[in-house]
């Protein structure tokens, strides 16, 4: 098929960009997303123009490398990450907008490759549990049930990607942040920072310039692993429990 | 397949360019010998070996510094670990964040001998069946130590909060993997690796936070710093400015995965490469049994020119699923249109006992084989069916969904096609690497200071991997092995960043620097013709064809003449546009496939060396009248440690021989 | 905790969620009260007196009212200060719009913070006009609740301008209770049902509570 695509270019974080147009002709139905911005690459290596720059290294949906913003959402038309995206999606002779994410705690760093370390720098705040190697006690000392197992599961699939904050109205990382709050807070391993893990985590979204959540849930619309929108309710409500024991200490 | 017996080298030949015509060959140096292993009991030589090993006074800790490159299992455990103990950890890795590693790709599970079945397992009977599995071309002292480490690393992991399967009382879900008769496969769902890679990227994390770690993301090594004999540090460029700058420390870690992307079109992810341990090799690392990889059976296969790479499907689908092509040749119609009576299931015919559930090497060769008669269906004749329709006569579609529903989900968003109702279309695809720089016991390369771990090393898996190894071997370098032998050797190496000569002004530095830098400026320099992807693709096709799942002494030769061809090609038409100083993923891509065109030929005398079939390594001039693969243990019971001379120079070959004491080599049979 | 609640937009989600669920309690008794009017302007206008006479003799004459009064202004202002400083943070974390732009969320929640500008316009003009009687049309009684009702009401502009209030918040109701559960923790999926039926339930009943009393003085049902 035949499709004209209007990319986001943007030489450096600096720079001022633009949407720019392209043709691109011969493209395959079971192409994936990104095996069609590879083919327009080729084509402008050869007539000396700068590929586009996007992230993107598994390619089977699970790295959360991908941002790519597609007519419109994150991640293109169907539930999963760009890679997993594939052109069948798409009819001949269709006009795709692809866009970086966008949030100003995700500076452009070229064409659609973005800065998502300010989501690290949540993870460093206290998405771990404080475990030296070789501090462990035997696995089956502790017995998980296996509903909390399977709700630490759930949450813990997150891939990182931002797809949450790019299709936040708010740019917000509720999403993100709580998916690792829920993860840890419902295990027994995660019980004794389980207060300081949510208020510092939260602290540090919002030191990172995200906005806030008004619940409007298109990150969970988004989000390619289905990490539910209860997961921010969850939260808040750990927010709330460790302000309140916060404060009795 | 053609068995060329009549032009197989006479047993033994390993001497001098001349045997080998166009290329270089190689020549035959001093043995090599593994000499950090304590002698004594295989169960006993790890506790000795921490005993005997030099200690670093806790309070000197933070005045070493140590370099950790990537960012996967094994260097976030490792970077964790080290940085705990009190060291200055400086870690790179190439993605945007630690957390993207391509170990978070690994589905299936983690091996470990806890026994929690009752079934019979053991730490003995872990280290017998990996010995076995690698076709008996491991060192048992390390994979001994290795099968009594995987108990503390699921403690360790349960602890850092990993998600595993659990049971309805409350405790670790097993099941039992790639065909192995216990069940000691722990898993999260078929995120395994992402779930464990998580795990050390917490761990890693809080190191950071705490200022013990300083992280360099989208920052790529491009070499190795050696000073007086010794791994004093690395160069390396930031992938957003294009600034190249050096970082010394006083040991140097590489956990930069394997090299399976050498055959473009592989499992791996896209930007995972070589050139951390190609140019540590090319510094005095020795590289060894570069050309056994492992070729996983049930991949999706390729739909055309446009494929970028290629994705798993978790093996357990054999389990239930049934292998088939047509009987007759091209035969282009739809699978269900074709009658029973016209397919042949030919693992089940050629493989009665052992059926669809044979080892992962023999299920590819067959494919390939049913291929390469004309007999493969899809796109290309490449690829054969897995039907689930007796699976779902016979438990029910339902069943059928709660065990492989989220494959099949996978399946169907990448082909468009419903596997309950049409069968899959499978085809194997390069998967992990076994070989790597050549490491002791301590994980310490040839170059004193430098080590390797998790897949970048070539030691544990001997000539093929089992299934759900692979994550045990990278946390077991990371959190446990490498963080104990390190000490000795900074122990016995005293200096310390910063009062000492090394600096960029030193002479072997600079040399270093202006090497990376001229390479870079020349890549961008040729202005030519022909895109980095178009080169990889070239090579990888070649690679994949002579130096696959099945390899003849003719076809070898033929990619070793073609190589250097390509390379010199490569020089004379490379386009890369854009400058160095900037974000720019074709410089980086270039730079990569320079490593490979050098790798791959050294992957391809290996093979042609190794005239013997063992593991993932099959010569077709090496087989058992019933068409197996015959190992050759007289001669090749070795590992083969590769020096380095010069690029398109003869390497030199260290054999490191390996003795059997405990688990004594048998031919495998699955007839 | 009041710092780390007005320091954090978690926390000052929690104070819009419970300043709203105050003034959500209000406007529930204020509905109830004003449906009084289709009794005649007797129950209407006693009812009224009764408000300012509530908690006597415990409570001093109109006290109260002013409990209530001062409760109501502290919330609407806490509600106003947190979702002014929230959008301002929530417009700065996100600059650069799409160029390809593609609304989803719901209308009433696309339209919280408009619809709560609204709102809180509507709230002066409503007190002007039938609390103080300053922009009131007509003679404004004080103590005559039941007479200034009508009045509003039957200029073209009161009735426009009540009806567009109420619809706003009716959709301000639907999300915003919903929503405060969510903040204060109590949404869970398998209560998720059962608190979105709450929520339509209260902005329907709301709006057609209020809105009844224009459209009975419009068609002559009150007079």
């Amino acid at each position: 098929m035949k499709l004209t695509l209007r990319v986001w270019r943007q030489k450096n974080a600096g720079a001022d960009g633009a949407m720019s147009t392209y043709e691109v002709d011969g493209i395959s139905a079971d192409m994936s997303f990104l095996e069609m911005l590879d083919t327009l690459n080729e084509e402008l290596i050869l007539t000396g123009d700068d590929p586009v720059a996007f992230d993107h290294d598994c390619r089977e949906g699970i790295c959360g490398a991908c941002s790519l913003v597609i007519n419109g959402d994150a991640h293109g038309p169907e539930r999963t990450t760009a890679c997993q995206l594939h052109m069948r999606s798409f009819e001949d002779g269709d006009t795709i907008d692809v866009e970086p994410w966008r949030a100003s705690a995700f500076p452009v760093v070229k064409d659609l490759v973005v800065d998502r370390t300010a989501l690290d720098r949540i993870i460093q705040a206290g998405g771990y549990v404080t475990v030296p190697t070789g501090a462990a006690p035997e696995a089956h000392a502790t017995p998980v049930p296996k509903p909390d197992a399977d709700f630490a599961f759930e949450h813990a699939e997150c891939i990182g990607c931002g797809a949450c904050v790019a299709a936040c109205p708010n740019g917000s990382a509720s999403l993100f942040t709580s998916a690792k709050v829920n993860h840890l807070n419902v295990l027994p391993q995660g019980a004794p920072e389980r207060e300081t893990r949510v208020l510092d985590m939260v602290g540090q979204m919002d030191a990172e310039g995200f906005g806030g959540c008004t619940l409007a849930g298109e990150c969970a619309t988004a989000c390619p692993k289905g990490i539910p929108l209860t997961s921010i309710t969850g939260m808040n409500k750990e927010w709330l429990r460790a302000t309140r024991k916060a404060s009795r200490r | 397949m053609t068995p060329e017996a009549d032009t197989t080298p006479e047993a033994g030949t390993t001497s001098g360019s001349a045997a080998y015509g166009t290329f270089a060959g190689y020549t035959t140096g001093e043995p090599l010998a593994d000499t950090k292993a304590p002698k004594g009991p295989v169960n006993e030589r790890w506790d000795t070996r921490r005993f005997e090993a030099g200690l670093v006074n806790p309070a000197n800790r933070r005045k070493h510094t140590v370099i950790v490159v990537g960012t996967g299992l094994a260097g976030g455990s490792a970077g964790a670990t080290l940085a705990e103990q009190g060291y200055h950890v400086v870690q790179f890795c190439y993605q945007d964040s630690p957390r993207r590693a391509h170990s978070i790709a690994a589905q299936g599970g983690i091996n470990a001998a806890k026994n929690y079945r009752n079934d019979g397992d053991s730490v003995h009977r872990l280290f017998y069946d990996t010995v076995k599995g690698g076709d008996f071309r491991a060192r048992e002292s390390n994979v001994h130590r290795l099968a009594q480490i995987s108990v503390e690393i699921i403690d360790q992991c349960v602890a850092q909060g990993v998600p595993f399967a659990r049971e309805y009382g409350g405790l670790l879900d097993t099941r039992s993997f790639g065909g192995v008769q216990v069940s000691r496969t722990f898993y999260a769902r078929g995120q395994t690796g992402q779930q464990l890679l998580l795990g050390a990227y917490q761990a890693l994390s809080r190191q950071i936070a705490a200022g013990n770690i300083e992280l360099h993301a989208r920052t790529e090594m491009l070499d190795l710093i050696v000073v007086d004999g010794r791994a004093r540090g690395i160069v390396a460029r930031d992938l957003v400015t294009g600034r190249i700058d050096t970082y010394y420390a006083d040991a140097v870690v590489l956990a930069t995965g394997g090299y399976g992307n050498v055959f473009y079109l592989s499992t791996n992810a896209m930007n995972s490469n070589a050139t951390a341990v190609w140019r540590a090799h090319r510094r005095g690392a020795y590289f060894a049994n570069p050309c056994f990889t492992q070729i996983h059976p049930t991949c999706i296969p390729r739909t055309g020119e446009h494929q970028s790479k290629l994705t798993l499907m978790s093996e357990s689908l054999r389990n239930d699923g049934r292998i088939w092509v047509p009987k007759a040749k091209g035969d282009d119609r739809p699978a269900n249109e074709i009658p029973e009576d016209e397919r042949d299931y030919y693992l089940e015919r050629v493989y009665p006992s052992f059926g669809n559930l044979v080892p992962r090497d023999i299920a590819s060769r067959a494919a390939k084989n049913v291929c390469d008669e004309g007999r493969g269906v899809g796109p290309g004749g490449q690829g054969v069916y897995l039907d689930f329709a007796d699976a779902v006569r016979r438990m029910g579609r339902k069943a059928v969904e709660a065990r492989y529903g989220n494959l099949f989900d996978m399946y169907r968003r990448i082909t468009d096609e419903d596997p309950y109702t049409v069968p899959m279309r499978i085809y194997p695809a390069v998967h992990y690497t076994m070989g790597g720089l050549w490491v002791d016991y301590d994980l310490q390369t040839t170059v004193p200071g430098l080590f390797a771990i998790g897949e970048a090393n070539f030691s544990d898996h001997g000539a093929n991997r089992l299934g759900a190894s692979a994550l045990m071997q990278g946390l077991a370098d990371g959190y446990f092995v490498l963080p104990s032998t390190i000490n000795d050797y900074l122990a016995r190496n005293p200096h310390r960043s910063g009062d000492d000569e090394v600096n960029d002004e030193h002479p072997a530095v600079q040399e270093v620097l202006a090497d990376t830098e001229d390479r870079l400026r020349l890549l961008l320099a040729v202005d030519g013709d022909r895109t980095p992807d178009s080169f990889h693709r070239e090579l990888g096709e070649l690679m994949w064809e002579f130096c696959g799942m099945a390899r003849t002494e003719t076809g070898l030769r033929k990619a070793l003449e073609r190589i250097p061809q390509i390379r010199e090609e490569f020089w004379r038409r490379i386009k890369v546009p854009g400058t160095g100083e900037e974000f720019n993923q074709s410089l980086e891509k270039a730079n990569r496939i320079v490593d490979y065109l050098e790798l791959a030929e050294l992957m391809c005398l290996d093979a042609l060396h190794r005239e013997e079939s063992c593991g993932g390594h099959f010569r077709e001039e090496s087989q058992t009248p019933d068409g197996e693969a015959a190992r050759r243990d007289e001669e090749f019971s070795y590992a083969a440690a590769w020096e380095f001379t010069g690029t398109g120079d003869a390497p030199v070959l260290h054999k490191e021989d390996l003795v059997f004491e405990y688990v004594h080599p048998t031919q495998r049979s699955y007839a | 905790m009041t710092r780390t609640m007005w320091d954090s937009s978690v926390g000052k989600k929690t104070v819009m969620a419970v300043s709203g669920l105050i003034m959500l309690g209000y406007l529930v008794v204020h509905m109830l009260g004003n449906l009084k009017i289709f009794f005649g302007p007797d129950d209407f206008n006693h009812y009224a007196h009764w408000l300012r006479t509530l908690g006597e003799p415990l409570l001093h004459h109109e006290w109260a009212l002013w409990i209530v009064r001062v409760v109501l202004v502290a919330a609407v202002v806490a509600h106003a200060v947190c979702a002014y400083q929230l959008s301002r943070r929530d417009i700065r974390a996100r600059p650069t719009k799409y160029v390809h732009r593609k609304p989803r969320a719901s209308y009433a929640t696309r339209t919280m913070r408009w619809g709560g500008i609204i709102l809180g316009l509507f709230v002066v003009w409503h007190v002007l006009d039938l609390t103080t009687g300053t922009v009131h049309p007509g003679g404004f009684q004080s103590g005559h609740p039941y007479q200034n009702v009508i009045d509003t009401f039957s200029t073209w502009y009161g009735n426009v301008v009540y009806i567009v209030a109420m619809l706003a918040l009716g959709l301000h109701v639907q999300h915003g209770f919903w929503s405060a559960a969510q903040t204060l923790g109590v949404g869970s999926r398998t209560r998720d049902r059962a608190l979105k039926t709450i929520a339509n339930v209260l902005a329907v009943v709301l709006t057609a509570g209020f809105v009844a009393v224009p459209v009975g003085v419009m068609t002559g049902v009150v007079s």
